[in-house]
């Protein structure tokens, strides 16, 4: 990376529709600014996330990876969230365990109403990846 | 699989896409991929020509999916599909990219902006190459509906169902119907008497042929979807029949149990067996478990002697009832703020310090003083009051932030009532705006200024305590820039409405958001106010933000008009976007039957089978499955793999 260019962390951005990704719209709507590294991927709820598609993320390339959903009880479909926060804890200690620093992966709760929040969690992310450099632990190397 | 034929609409939203995000690029950068066989920008595209453009692309391009890349799905998803349904091709075909939301308006470096455009358009492209058209399902409606919350709004939103002919269940968890409403004195701008204005609506409502009123009745549980919910109610026992009950008040006479009357606002004291008022609806004496000596009459029985009528039984029984419903309404109203947390107004512990609520019991002729205004310490006429708006609201550092909004009416109609029951007092009133929008609500401010000689000071309050058996009040006057400090007789405090306890149970019950201050969330601030964002649910009254009686009607009639509209349909079509197995891939491990939230999956000959009727699309099997043998229909785990892949694309 030359001087000039300053690192810029990628992120993807798993939201669910109901709470998050409607918390989302709500930081565009309120014209709260943050940091365009995160894509945003919206799903059904944050249960339907595989720890699959974590991996597959940090796989491409991902420097960091969010989870974001709908508030512990307040689940669109009851339990969703509960499902997703077991599987999201165990992603946790399986990257760390491979040699990843646990930094880059985040599971947030955000409900529709917190668009400020929502903005929040996205900046903290930027900030607290940037010091950690490209993720290239678990990228699969170009073939050329 | 042939090739799909992509056509990808970039919308400007005037400036609001393209001030942030380089449009033509978006468009260029689509136009690479492979699926994609038409590409087009435009600056309004929900505009009707944009539509048009749409259709007509599609027809001339042979399309057989677009992407619309423009503002959030919530708005514009449904426009776009019925687009492609008007252009021959499936509407589940269409799908849109949120470049607005989640980007433009978001984002102020064109560079950085465009760049993430194209990931979040090049995702939903790649996604859209293996969506499958889909039909939706047809499901039947149960031609019946709810009301919650038996006060002014539950109470229209039920009538107005129950004269287009829908049978209505009204839920009300006190003993009486008629919410806060009923315990307001006058109402303004008019001074009308409340319950004047509203008993013979509750009366109505009871005698309605197509109302089912449940009172001390709450709802526990709800489960099934728009046109067909569940709901599970615990009804309550009162230990009176009232249909036997002569109202006689004998039984009260001999009850030795004397607690605080909440009905009055702990005004006043009431015994364990009571009436909360004169107007109650139903007209029953209702006994409360919790205070009564035992239901016992061993213990006690000192009622059920006395009862001629033979009304008392003691014998009653909790029930729960099960309701089957196409839509509900949720109107559970409002509570004050808690005065404890208003330590520099005493927190509550101060004598004579009343809440608006207690002044309205004060005013009322049924009320604790049969409309005398008197201090509750001594019984003495207050020869000066001080009314105190905003307490509690607009004070986004430490309560709350928003503004009440009825609290300057009713604290000019609390200061006209103090002077006309004590022509010889004064009356203060503490104030930072006067906000008096509505008809008629201005003029009635000024005549309390002028005609009811009220001294409005502008600027709050610092300080209560009770000095020389009154209660100082330390103020400032802002306009004079003069400390101020009167020693009042009583003071009245405009709380800040917050939803009332029921509405927070109630929304985890019905699965429906709250706003940042836990008001119900309405589906669309502006298009859809009545609506809570899960379908069926309707939202009416203070349960939803503040508001005063004449709003709270008409969102109730509102609300009333969406269930008959969708109650008059014969099919709704639910969502096709459900769980389908793969049955080569199963192998019946029956981890995704333990994973759905809805008991919707079952195992059938060692196969996984989703019951369409039931599965919500949630996708909780599809991220349990170890071999990717349920996937929800157009979100699949493949699709997901290549939208990751698509945000990692530089």
């Amino acid at each position: 990376m030359s001087e000039q260019q300053v690192y810029e962390p990628r992120i993807v951005a798993f939201l669910c529709k109901w709470c998050s990704s409607a918390g989302s719209d709500l930081a565009g709507v309120s014209r709260i600014q943050y940091p365009p590294n995160a894509t945003p991927i919206t799903v059904p709820c944050t249960g339907a996330i595989s720890p699959m598609y974590i991996m597959s993320a940090f796989n491409k390339g991902a420097d960091g990876v969010l989870v974001s959903g709908c508030h512990i009880g307040d689940c669109h479909y009851i339990e969703g969230n509960f499902l997703a926060r077991r599987k999201m804890k165990l992603i946790m200690e399986l990257i760390e365990f491979i040699g990843v620093e646990p930094n880059r992966f985040r599971m947030s709760w955000v409900s529709a109403a917190e668009g400020a929040k929502f903005a929040q969690v996205i900046t903290d992310f930027v900030d607290d990846l940037k010091p950690l450099g490209p993720q290239d632990k678990l990228k699969k190397a170009e073939l050329t | 699989m042939t090739k799909k034929r992509t056509g990808v609409f970039v919308c400007h939203c005037g400036t609001n896409i393209a001030a942030t995000v380089d449009v033509a690029k978006v468009a260029r950068e689509m136009s690479g991929e492979d699926t994609v066989a038409f590409t087009k920008e435009y600056v309004y595209m929900c505009s009707e020509p944009g539509q048009e453009s749409v259709v007509q692309a599609i027809k001339d391009n042979k399309l057989d999916s677009i992407v619309v890349t423009c503002c959030s799905p919530n708005l514009h998803e449904k426009t776009f599909r019925d687009n492609a349904k008007r252009a021959g091709i499936n509407n589940f075909t269409c799908e849109i990219a949120n470049i607005r939301e989640q980007c433009s308006w978001v984002h102020s470096d064109k560079a950085k902006g465009t760049e993430k455009a194209i990931k979040i358009s090049r995702s939903v492209v790649r996604r859209v190459n293996r969506n499958q058209s889909l039909d939706t399902i047809a499901v039947s409606v149960t031609r019946r509906a709810m009301v919650i919350g038996g006060g002014v709004a539950g109470i229209q939103a039920a009538l107005d169902i129950a004269n287009a002919g829908v049978e209505v269940v009204l839920v009300e968890k006190q003993a009486t119907i008629g919410g806060r409403m009923l315990q307001l004195s006058e109402t303004f701008p008019t001074l009308d008497c409340s319950q004047c204005v509203l008993s013979p609506k509750m009366v109505e409502v009871k005698r309605h042929p197509k109302v089912k009123l449940m009172t001390y009745s709450e709802v526990q549980e709800v489960t099934g979807s728009v046109g067909n919910f569940r709901v599970k109610i615990l009804k309550k026992p009162t230990f009176v029949d009232p249909d036997k009950c002569k109202l006689c008040d004998d039984c009260t006479a001999v009850c030795p149990v004397v607690v605080p009357n909440e009905y009055e606002i702990n005004l006043t004291t009431r015994r364990a067996i009571y009436i909360p008022y004169a107007q109650s609806i139903p007209a029953s004496y209702t006994l409360d478990e919790s205070t009564c000596l035992g239901l016992n009459p061993v213990v006690c029985g000192k009622c059920k002697d006395v009862c001629e009528a033979e009304a008392i039984n003691y014998d009653m029984r909790p029930e729960t009832v099960t309701e089957d419903v196409g839509a509900i309404v949720v109107a559970t109203g409002f509570d004050l703020y808690d005065q404890a947390n208003m330590q520099e107004l005493g927190g509550g512990k101060i004598e004579d310090v009343l809440d608006g609520l207690q002044f309205e019991r004060l005013c009322s002729a049924s009320g604790a003083t049969q409309g005398h205004i008197l201090r509750p310490s001594d019984h003495k006429e207050p020869k000066n009051v001080v009314f105190i708006q905003c307490v509690g609201s607009r004070d986004p550092a430490k309560h709350c932030a928003y503004c009440s909004k009825i609290c300057c009416m009713y604290t000019a109609k609390h200061a006209q009532l103090y002077k006309h029951h004590v022509p010889d007092g004064r009356a203060y009133v503490f104030y930072i705006d006067i906000r008096s929008g509505g008809k008629g609500y201005e003029e009635f401010v000024q005549r309390t200024m002028e005609d009811n000689d009220t001294l409005y000071l502008r600027g709050r309050v610092s300080k209560l305590y009770r000095h020389d058996g009154k209660v100082r009040v330390l103020g400032t006057d802002t306009l004079s820039g003069q400390n101020v400090e009167i020693d009042a007789d009583m003071v009245v405090l405009a709380l800040a409405m917050v939803p009332s306890k029921g509405t927070t149970e109630i929304a985890k019950v019905l699965k429906i958001g709250r706003d940042k201050d836990g008001f119900l969330a309405e589906a669309h601030p502006k298009l859809r106010p009545v609506e809570s964002v899960t379908g069926g649910i309707y939202l009416a009254g203070a349960a939803q933000a503040p508001k005063d009686i004449p709003e709270t009607v008409a969102q109730a009639g509102a609300a009333a008009a969406k269930v008959i509209a969708l109650l008059s349909q014969a099919t709704l079509s639910r969502s096709p976007l459900i769980a389908k197995v793969r049955r080569s891939h199963c192998t019946g491990c029956g981890m995704c039957v333990d994973a759905c939230p809805f008991i919707a999956i079952r195992l059938e000959n060692g196969k996984a089978v989703v019951n369409e009727a039931l599965c919500e699309g949630c996708g909780s099997c599809a991220a349990t499955c170890l071999r990717a043998a349920i996937d929800v229909k157009n979100v699949t785990q493949l699709q997901i793999y290549e939208m990751i892949e698509a945000c990692l694309t530089v």
